[in-house]
């Protein structure tokens, strides 16, 4: 198999995962995105930790370290998103605007 | 083409069209399940690259325990179990523009970078969980173990964020 097939996959799934991040309203559906984004680096990594052969298997080490802290990073976020959705009322991205620069507005 | 070849494009494209359905789909709770495809056959193509323990780490971490917590916050924030039609922001197009951009960019850099470059997968691999537990406990375990301190401040961080302020 050529090396490029999984790297090409890996570039079309962490595209994607930028269209979900940019374009979903909703603080859940963004952190899919994220989680699409993560998955393609992880693809590249094992592609490439496959082609060279590598006894220390860093590869496969660095995956599961982001697989690791993605699972940090989500649990995080959600408790982040919860508490949002207390004060707001809401998840919606768009309207969450506190911090927001009001003369750029 | 060898079997190899014909199940990593079958995974492909399944991993690309439920991805695809993650970002465009009007169904909140839709968006999680489709994930789980997606992820299922990363974890296939995982294991065609001979990373054993990675796939059924990814299908024990992202499978069992992300796409719950996912569902579990969707649920927390009573979210309509209809289709809706305003997930998206206004400004999609050019959302969707900027990651046609950035797949074409990555896409023609991996391809002009690795376009004559050959993954051999018919040699046996030392791919198997024991090889990699086995390098994961001898060269990466200092690593491995910042990583739990990483872990341990995260769960005190969400406990610390969900406590209600008022106790």
């Amino acid at each position: 198999m050529p090396l490029w097939w999984p790297l090409l996959l890996a570039s079309v799934l962490f595209a994607i995962g930028v269209y979900g991040v940019l374009a979903r309203r909703n603080a859940i559906l963004v952190l899919m995105g994220v989680e699409l984004m993560l998955n393609a680096v992880n693809i590249n990594l094992v592609a490439f930790d496959a082609y060279f052969r590598d006894v220390l298997h860093s590869g496969q080490t660095l995956a599961l370290f982001i697989i690791v802290i993605a699972a940090a990073e989500i649990g995080l976020a959600l408790a982040i998103v919860l508490m949002v959705f207390r004060t707001h009322g809401h998840i919606d991205v768009d309207d969450l605007r506190e911090l927001a620069d009001r003369d750029a507005v | 083409m060898s079997w190899v070849e014909v199940v990593f494009l079958l995974l492909s494209l399944v991993a690309v069209a439920s991805a695809l359905l993650v970002v465009t789909t009007q169904h909140l709770v839709h968006a999680a399940l489709w994930l789980v495809v997606t992820l299922s056959s990363a974890a296939g193509i995982y294991l065609l690259l001979a990373a054993e323990f990675v796939a059924w780490v990814q299908i024990l971490i992202y499978v069992g325990a992300v796409v719950v917590l996912l569902l579990f916050a969707l649920m927390l924030t009573r979210a309509p179990t209809g289709p809706q039609t305003d997930l998206n922001v206004k400004q999609a197009v050019p959302a969707a523009v900027v990651a046609v951009l950035v797949a074409a960019l990555l896409g023609t850099t991996v391809i002009a970078g690795f376009q004559d470059v050959h993954l051999n997968l018919d040699d046996p691999l030392v791919g198997s969980a024991g090889a990699t537990g086995e390098t994961l406990f001898t060269s990466w375990v200092l690593p491995f173990e910042v990583l739990s301190v990483l872990l341990l401040a995260a769960l005190v961080g969400a406990i610390v964020l969900s406590k209600r302020g008022d106790d």
